[in-house]
């Protein structure tokens, strides 16, 4: 576990500042006055030269939500959020004219995303190591995205959602909102109404996407929120895998997140979804830190086809989020695997839905909550075999682990089964940090911090060994770091 | 080497040591015996610093440094290792990166360069060969699903790897059959040193024909309350704790 070494010696170069994505850049902004209305939502169309049909699609939104409660089901608690407090759009000024190559990209913007460890530069293809695309969103817009020339040689369309919506308008239209109807939940309807920028994929018939795929989405002016929205459509027999990572300076005040992704697999083809969210967690005594309500769901539209969620979220203040899986075609298969690390006063509610619909559907399930200070962590999860589901499995198998005696975990499953062939598994176990295992480390010489570390790390790998090989080691530090503080 | 004085050490709040005082010399093994409760494993988890076993008198000098207040990982790093009883499972965690992160944690804190892994691979499959540890072990998760017989010769790989000053082996005999236990004394017998030496606790006589001791201790109620040869443990096989321990009284 050499990586645990490095992860110390991180861990260690933080010094006091334990969050090290806190930085603000300072860039002049382009913001819309507080507040959401009816002209916000055009300004915001406008801004992005869309369609007349997508602002259409907008302000019925936007209308439906007015009429929409917050959800409060979930076991988390927070105070209720002034939606005319936060601006719906803020983009950096030298963004005006968006530049149309890395050359054109303003050079602070640059040196934020170096100072995140983000490449934006499109280095020549070293023997043995393979390159990622990125696209860096900052605030509500895309500021840049790379490697565009090499995917579109191979047919692949990867840019910014606004840029999609100018010149691929029928892609879009097609697939909007297909997976996530406009008004299926408070925050997605407030997203499809305000949305301002996110990824868009396209991977045609056939087609193996020739690299990584990843969005670094940040956020950097105060009150602002970020909605970002995120489609990516998989072709028959066509493969993808993606990557997002999120990251927000460090604010006194709570901040909106709440994104929508909607994912589309045709016959036999597959999606691989991973995120690193590190948002900024608020401070030790649960001051600040991001609100993350987050809509995310996967369409296996197509026979033999699989969406496969990866998550590892060890930020924000309160997490909200259930990455699903619809299983529409036969023999196609869904996957969720998740990390949830709580520290301090985090609170999360994450899990997923796997809606079993098609014939031989197959889904598996596996989450490993981890709770340190005071933190509460929930899983919560849904399983569902339609009566038409004939030989549907599921594998759910979800472990919580606790670092000391004022945190929580809870585990809520609800298994719903209308077709007797079907097969669902649930295994869950609680278990505490165990001082025999530490103190065990430690006489062979690993401190505690470095302990604690490997004992997580040792947890979760079942999870981290999903995630790509590039994001592995970056996972596994950051899993160490977030608990940093946690004993003792 | 180490020097035991006048220990007093409790748990939870109740007295466990009552005044020990013990003395090794450099290569020596001591054994301790005694009944259940004697505070065997007491002395062991003292020596070793682990939390909640707090001395409350005397003082125990290792290489003329004293141990009290130091933290485990410190000891360890020093040389100061302990053979568990009940070695621990870390699921998830594979032997060999166990191994090869707590070896580097120990090298760092010495001030000493770490191993590259292929130099450590080839010195762990030469310890582990002679303690019939296969490479396919190495690879599980530590502890895991290990027969008992297992997780004993894991715990001596892992003393021959960090080639201790001083090693307490906290009844490593227990739960073995008499192949396993063999096996576990030669390797034990293999590691004997004139710069190494040991404390074997145990209860009972048998694993002493194996690892024959220099000098045997009673510990009874917190102190020890009986020293001698290699015989007195062929003299407490035949006779018992209790006739000792009543006649010491």
């Amino acid at each position: 576990m050499v990586a645990v070494q490095d992860t110390v010696k991180d861990v260690h170069a933080l010094d006091v500042d334990k969050y090290k994505y806190g930085f603000v850049t300072d860039i002049e902004s382009d913001m819309a006055p507080k507040g959401l209305n009816e002209g916000i939502i055009k300004f915001i169309s406008a801004k992005k030269n869309e369609p007349e049909w997508m602002l259409e699609l907008r302000l019925q939104a936007f209308d439906r939500w007015k009429e929409m409660e917050e959800p409060t089901w979930a076991k988390v608690s927070y105070d209720s959020i002034d939606f005319q407090d936060i601006h719906y759009y803020a983009a950096p000024k030298s963004d005006a004219d968006r530049p149309e190559s890395l050359d054109d990209v303003d050079p602070e913007l640059l040196k934020t995303y170096e100072k995140l460890g983000i490449p934006l530069v499109e280095q020549a293809l070293l023997a043995g190591v393979k390159n990622v695309a990125v696209d860096a969103v900052f605030d509500s817009v895309s500021v840049v995205t790379t490697f565009k020339e090499s995917l579109a040689e191979a047919g692949v369309i990867f840019c910014p959602i606004s840029e999609a919506l100018q010149k691929h308008p029928e892609l879009v239209k097609k697939y909007l909102g297909s997976v996530v109807p406009m008004s299926d939940n408070f925050y997605a309807t407030l997203n499809s109404a305000v949305f301002t920028d996110g990824s868009f994929v396209y991977i045609p018939e056939g087609v193996r996407c020739p690299m990584e795929l990843s969005t670094y989405f940040r956020i950097n002016e105060a009150n602002t929120g970020q909605f970002e929205r995120t489609l990516i459509i998989a072709e028959k027999g066509s493969y993808v895998s993606y990557l997002e990572g999120c990251t927000a300076p460090m604010r006194d005040e709570n901040q909106l997140h709440a994104a929508v992704v909607e994912l589309i697999a045709m016959e036999d083809a597959e999606i691989k979804y991973s995120t690193v969210q590190n948002w900024y967690p608020g401070d030790a005594e649960g001051k600040g830190g991001i609100y993350n309500f987050v809509t995310k769901r996967g369409d296996c539209r197509g026979a033999n086809s699989k969406i496969s969620w990866t998550q590892v979220e060890t930020g924000s203040a309160v997490t909200w989020k259930y990455p699903s899986c619809i299983l529409r075609g036969d023999n196609s298969v869904g996957e969720f695997y998740s990390i949830a690390i709580t520290n301090n006063h985090q609170q999360a509610d994450t899990g997923t839905k796997m809606i079993h619909l098609g014939k031989n559907t197959r889904s598996r399930i596996i989450s490993k909550g981890i709770s340190a200070g005071q933190a509460q962590s929930t899983y919560r999860g849904q399983v569902n075999i339609n009566r038409k589901a004939a030989g549907a499995r599921n594998y759910t198998q979800c472990d919580s682990l606790l670092i000391g005696s004022k945190c929580g975990a809870h585990t809520v499953p609800y298994i719903e089964s209308r077709n007797p062939s079907a097969i669902v598994e649930h295994e869950a176990t609680t278990s505490k940090l165990s001082e025999e295992q530490l103190f065990y480390c430690r006489q062979r010489g690993l401190s505690e911090e470095e302990a604690v570390a490997l004992l997580v790390n040792g947890f979760c790998r079942d999870v981290l060994q999903q995630l790509p090989m590039e994001f592995a080691v970056e996972a596994q530090k950051l899993v160490s770091i977030s608990l940093e503080g946690s004993v003792g | 080497m180490l020097e035991i004085k006048n220990l007093h050490a409790e748990v939870g709040g109740k007295e466990i040591l009552k005044g020990l005082s013990l003395s090794i010399g450099d290569g020596e093994v001591h054994a301790i015996m005694g009944p259940n409760g004697s505070g065997k494993s007491t002395l062991s988890y003292v020596l070793s610093g682990r939390e909640g076993y707090e001395v409350r008198q005397g003082d125990i000098t290792y290489c003329g440094e004293s141990l009290i207040g130091m933290l485990p990982e410190e000891r360890a790093a020093k040389g100061v290792f302990l053979a568990f009883q009940y070695p621990l499972e870390i699921p998830g965690v594979s032997t060999m990166n166990f191994l090869r992160t707590a070896y580097n944690a120990q090298l760092k804190a010495r001030g000493v360069e770490e191993l590259d892994a292929a130099s450590f691979l080839r010195m762990v499959r030469a310890k582990a060969d002679l303690l019939k540890v296969s490479s396919e072990m190495l690879k599980r998760p530590l502890n895991v699903g290990f027969s008992g017989g297992e997780k004993k010769r894991n715990e001596i790989l892992q003393m021959a790897l960090f080639e201790p000053r001083l090693a307490i082996l906290d009844e490593t005999d227990s739960g073995l059959d008499i192949d396993a236990l063999k096996l576990v004394a030669d390797g034990v017998n293999a590691l004997r040193a004139p710069d190494r030496s040991m404390l074997v606790i145990t209860h009972y006589q048998r694993l002493l024909d194996y690892i024959i001791p220099d000098f045997v201790h009673v510990l009874s109620n917190g102190r020890i309350i009986k020293s001698g040869g290699k015989e007195l443990a062929l003299e407490l096989e035949r006779d018992g704790y209790e006739s000792i321990v009543s006649s010491a009284a």
